[in-house]
C-alpha cells in the first residue's frame, strides 16, 4: 500500500514538473544528409548562431532554450515523417525551415494542424504562402519573380534568343523553370526545349538534344547536386552554351562538383552574398570562428529566420504575463515582428510573404563561390 | 528543329548508347553468372557494382592529394583504379556469398525466396555500410571522380561524332574484359568446371568438382566484372554514391533477363540493346511526339520493349527453353 502510494506521489511530481516545463526548443529541418547536405547544414548552423546568442536572455526570462537539429533528406514523405514526430513535443514553439519547397509544402499541413510557427529561409514556390496558413512565413523571396528576373536578365540583358530549359521534377524546380520559360516567351525568346528529368548521373540525352537544337542558354531549374554534373557533362561534350539557374545552384558545392565549367555560369538568388549585408560581417567571422566553415547565403537566411521566432516569442511570452504562450500566439506574433536583420528590413504581409524581398543575379567570373552580383532588385510579393 | 538536325546527332547518339550498353553488359554478367550457378538473382550485385566504382575513386583520391604516394600518370591511375576496384568489388561479392547464400544452401532451404530476399536485405546492408564508412572517413558520400586534361582530351570523328580519351578507354576495356570472360569460361578448366556446376550441381560434384569453390569464384569474376563497370561508370559520368548502384544495378539485371537469363553472349546483347533503347529514346522521344513525352519517359520505352520482348521470346533474345532440373 505504502509503495503504491510513492509510486502515485512519484508520477503526480513527475506530471507537475513536465507541466510546469520550462524548456522552449526551435527545431531546425532541413537535409543533413544526401546530396543537398551542405545548405540543409548551413542552415542548421545560421540558425544554432542565433539561438546561442539568445540563451542568456531566455535565461533571464526563466526559460531553457534549446535547439533541436532536424534531418528532411531533402525527401517529402521523410519531411512529413519527422514533422509528425515533432509537432508531439509540447515544449517545441517554432520551426526554422525547410530546404526544398517540394518538403516544405506537406510537412508544413501538418505544423498547421498545431499551428505551430514555420519560418523559412530558404522556401521558394509560390504555393508555400500562397496558402495563406497563419502559421507559414518566410523570408526569402519568391519563385514567381525569381523565374522572371533571371528571364528578363537572359533575353533583355544578355540577348539570349534559343533557351533550353530543364526541371528537376520537384515543386521548387518545376515552378521555377515555368515562371523562367513563361516570361521568357513573353519578352520574345524562344524556348526551344522544356524537359524535366530526375536523372542525377548520366545527362547524355539531354545533351544530345542540346546538340541538335543549339540552344544559346541552357536553363536548370533545380538543385546544385544534379545542376552541377549536368554543367559538368554539357561542357565534357562541348556544348558552349551559357548555363543559368536559379537559387538551388547558390551553394559552394555547385562550384566543387562543376570545377572549371562553372566559370561563366549565372545564376539568380534570393539571397545575398554575405559581403553585400554590412551588418553580416561580423556573423560570417563568429560563424567562421565556431564552425570552421565558411557561411553560404542561405546560412544568413537561417540566422535572421530563427531570430524572427525568438522576437516573436519573446513578444509572445511578455504578451501571456511572462509564462510560456501557445504555438497559437506564437504563429500570430510572427506576423507582426517588426525587425532589422542581417538581411534588411523584416516585416510579413497577411500571407507570410516579406514585403519587400531582394532578388540578385549572380555571375560565375571565376571557379570560386559565391559568384559576382551583377544585378541587385527589390520587389513586392506580386499581388492576387 | 529541322530533319537534317535530327539526323545529325544520331551517330552521336549511337555512339553514347553504346557506351552505356558496354557498362549495362559487364554488370549483367554478374547477375547472369549467378543465375547460371546458383538460379539466385543477386540482388546486391547493383552494390558490389557500386563498391567497385567507389573503390576505384579512392585511389585515384589517395594517389593524387599530395600526401602520401603522387602517382601523376592518369592513364597508370586509372589501370590502379580499375584493378583495386574490380579487386574490392570481387572479393566483397566472395565475402557476401560466403557469409550470406552459403550458409542458407547448407541448411537446404527450398524456398527460393529465402535467398533473393536475404540479397535485397544485403543490397541494403551494403549501401548503408558504405556510407557510414565515407561519411565517417571523409564526411561526405557523394563522391566526383577527378578530370584530367589527358583523359578528357576530344577527338573528332566522321559524320560529327565526337569522342572523348575515357571514352575510347571505356569500349577498349570492356571488350577486352568480355573477350577475357569468353575465354575463360569456354577454353579453361576453370569455366569449364562453372558450366558443370551450372549444368547440374550434384553430378559436377560427383565427377570431383568442388561446387563450393566453383561458386565462389563465379561470384568473384562476376563481382569483379561488376567492379570495373563501377569504375568505368564513374569515369564516364563524373559522380559516384552509396545509391548510384541501384538504378543501373535494375538497368542491368533487366538486360540479363532481356537477353536470357544465365547466358552470357546474351547478357552482352542484352546491355547493349538496352544501352541503345534508352539513349536512343531519351533523345529522340520528346521530338518525335513533339515534346509530349521528354526524356524522362525513356526508361519507359525500355521496359516496355522488355515486356513486348519477353511476351513473344519469353526465355530471352539469346536464352534456350531448359527443362526443369530434376
Amino acid at each position: 500500500m505504502r509503495k503504491t502510494l510513492l509510486v502515485v506521489i512519484g508520477m503526480l511530481a513527475l506530471g507537475i514538473a513536465s507541466a510546469q516545463s520550462n524548456v522552449i526548443k526551435i527545431a531546425t529541418v532541413s537535409p543533413l544528409s544526401g546530396g543537398q547536405a551542405v545548405l540543409g547544414e548551413a542552415i542548421k548552423l545560421g540558425a544554432q548562431l542565433a539561438i546561442e546568442e539568445a540563451q542568456a536572455k531566455f535565461k533571464a526570462m526563466g526559460f531553457d532554450l534549446q535547439l533541436t537539429p532536424q534531418d528532411d533528406q531533402a525527401t517529402p514523405d521523410v519531411g512529413v515523417a519527422v514533422a509528425k514526430r515533432i509537432v508531439n513535443d509540447p515544449d517545441l514553439l517554432g520551426v526554422v525551415g525547410h530546404l526544398n519547397s517540394g518538403v516544405a509544402i506537406p510537412s508544413s499541413e501538418v505544423y498547421k494542424e498545431t499551428n505551430l510557427a514555420m519560418v523559412s529561409p530558404a522556401n521558394t514556390n509560390p504555393r508555400v504562402t500562397d496558402r495563406g496558413y497563419l502559421n507559414v512565413n518566410r523570408i526569402c523571396g519568391r519563385d514567381d519573380v525569381q523565374g522572371p528576373v533571371g528571364a528578363d536578365y537572359a533575353v533583355k540583358t544578355l540577348k539570349k534568343k534559343r533557351l533550353f530549359v530543364i526541371h528537376d521534377k520537384t515543386a521548387y524546380g518545376q515552378g521555377l523553370a515555368e515562371a523562367f520559360a513563361a516570361r521568357a516567351k513573353e519578352l520574345g525568346s524562344s524556348v526551344v526545349a522544356f524537359v524535366g528529368t530526375e536523372e542525377a548521373s548520366n545527362f547524355q540525352p539531354l545533351i544530345l538534344q542540346m546538340r541538335a537544337l543549339k540552344p544559346d542558354l541552357v536553363y536548370y531549374g533545380g538543385i546544385y547536386d544534379k545542376g552541377g554534373v549536368l554543367l559538368k557533362q554539357m561542357r565534357e561534350r562541348g556544348v558552349v552554351a551559357t548555363f543559368m539557374g536559379g537559387d538551388g545552384l547558390d551553394s559552394s558545392d555547385f562550384v566543387r562538383i562543376a570545377g572549371k565549367a562553372a566559370i561563366g555560369s549565372l545564376y539568380t538568388s534570393t539571397a545575398g552574398p554575405a559581403d553585400l549585408f554590412p551588418k553580416a560581417a561580423a556573423f560570417a567571422k563568429n560563424y567562421k570562428a565556431k564552425f570552421g566553415k565558411n557561411v553560404e547565403s542561405y546560412s544568413i537566411y537561417a540566422y535572421d529566420a530563427a531570430n524572427v521566432l525568438l522576437s516573436a516569442l519573446e513578444a509572445a511570452i511578455k504578451a501571456n504575463g511572462g509564462k510560456k504562450p501557445t504555438r497559437e500566439a506564437v504563429s500570430k506574433a510572427v506576423r507582426e515582428v517588426k525587425m532589422d536583420g542581417l538581411t534588411g528590413r523584416i516585416e510579413f504581409d497577411n500571407k507570410g510573404d516579406r514585403t519587400l524581398s531582394d532578388y540578385y543575379v549572380f555571375y560565375m567570373k571565376t571557379d570560386s563561390y559565391p559568384g559576382v552580383v551583377q544585378k541587385v532588385i527589390q520587389f513586392a510579393p506580386p499581388k492576387r | 528543329m529541322s530533319l537534317a538536325d535530327l539526323w545529325s546527332i544520331l551517330p552521336q547518339t549511337l555512339l553514347e548508347g553504346l557506351l552505356l550498353g558496354f557498362v549495362y553488359a559487364m554488370i549483367a554478367l554478374g547477375y547472369t553468372m549467378v543465375y547460371g550457378v546458383l538460379e539466385l538473382i543477386n540482388f546486391a550485385h547493383s552494390e558490389i557494382f557500386m563498391i567497385g566504382g567507389v573503390a576505384g575513386l579512392e585511389v585515384f583520391r589517395y594517389l593524387s592529394n599530395g600526401k602520401g604516394l603522387e602517382v601523376h600518370n592518369p592513364f597508370l591511375l586509372l589501370f590502379l583504379a580499375l584493378v583495386v576496384g574490380g579487386g574490392v568489388a570481387g572479393l566483397v561479392a566472395v565475402l557476401v556469398e560466403r557469409l550470406a547464400y552459403r550458409p542458407l544452401r547448407k541448411r537446404g532451404t527450398i524456398n527460393r525466396l529465402v535467398p533473393l530476399i536475404t540479397a535485397i536485405g544485403v543490397s541494403f546492408l551494403l549501401q548503408d555500410l558504405v556510407r557510414a564508412i565515407e561519411a565517417l572517413w571523409h564526411n561526405e558520400f557523394f563522391l566526383r571522380y577527378p578530370t584530367y586534361p589527358l583523359l578528357e582530351k576530344t577527338f573528332f570523328l566522321p559524320l560529327g561524332m565526337t569522342i572523348q580519351t575515357k571514352a575510347i578507354l571505356v569500349i577498349v576495356i570492356a571488350v577486352l574484359m568480355l573477350l577475357g570472360l569468353n575465354y575463360l569460361v569456354n577454353h579453361t578448366k576453370l569455366g569449364r568446371a562453372i558450366r558443370a556446376v551450372a549444368q547440374d550441381m550434384n553430378t559436377a560434384a560427383l565427377m570431383g568438382i568442388n561446387p563450393d569453390a566453383i561458386i565462389s569464384r563465379t561470384f568473384l569474376i562476376g563481382g569483379s566484372l561488376g567492379g570495373v563497370a563501377g569504375v568505368l561508370f564513374g569515369l564516364m559520368y563524373t559522380v559516384i554514391s552509396p545509391y548510384s548502384g541501384f538504378l543501373p544495378g535494375i538497368k542491368a539485371f533487366t538486360a540479363a533477363v532481356l537477353g536470357g537469363i544465365g547466358n552470357i553472349p546474351g547478357a552482352v546483347l542484352g546491355g547493349l540493346v538496352l544501352g541503345q533503347l534508352e539513349t536512343v529514346g531519351g533523345t529522340y522521344l520528346s521530338f518525335l511526339t513533339a515534346g509530349n513525352f521528354g526524356s524522362e519517359y525513356a526508361s519507359v520505352l525500355a521496359f516496355l520493349t522488355l515486356i513486348l520482348i519477353l511476351l513473344f521470346r519469353p526465355q530471352g533474345l539469346l536464352g534456350q527453353n531448359v527443362g526443369e532440373k530434376v
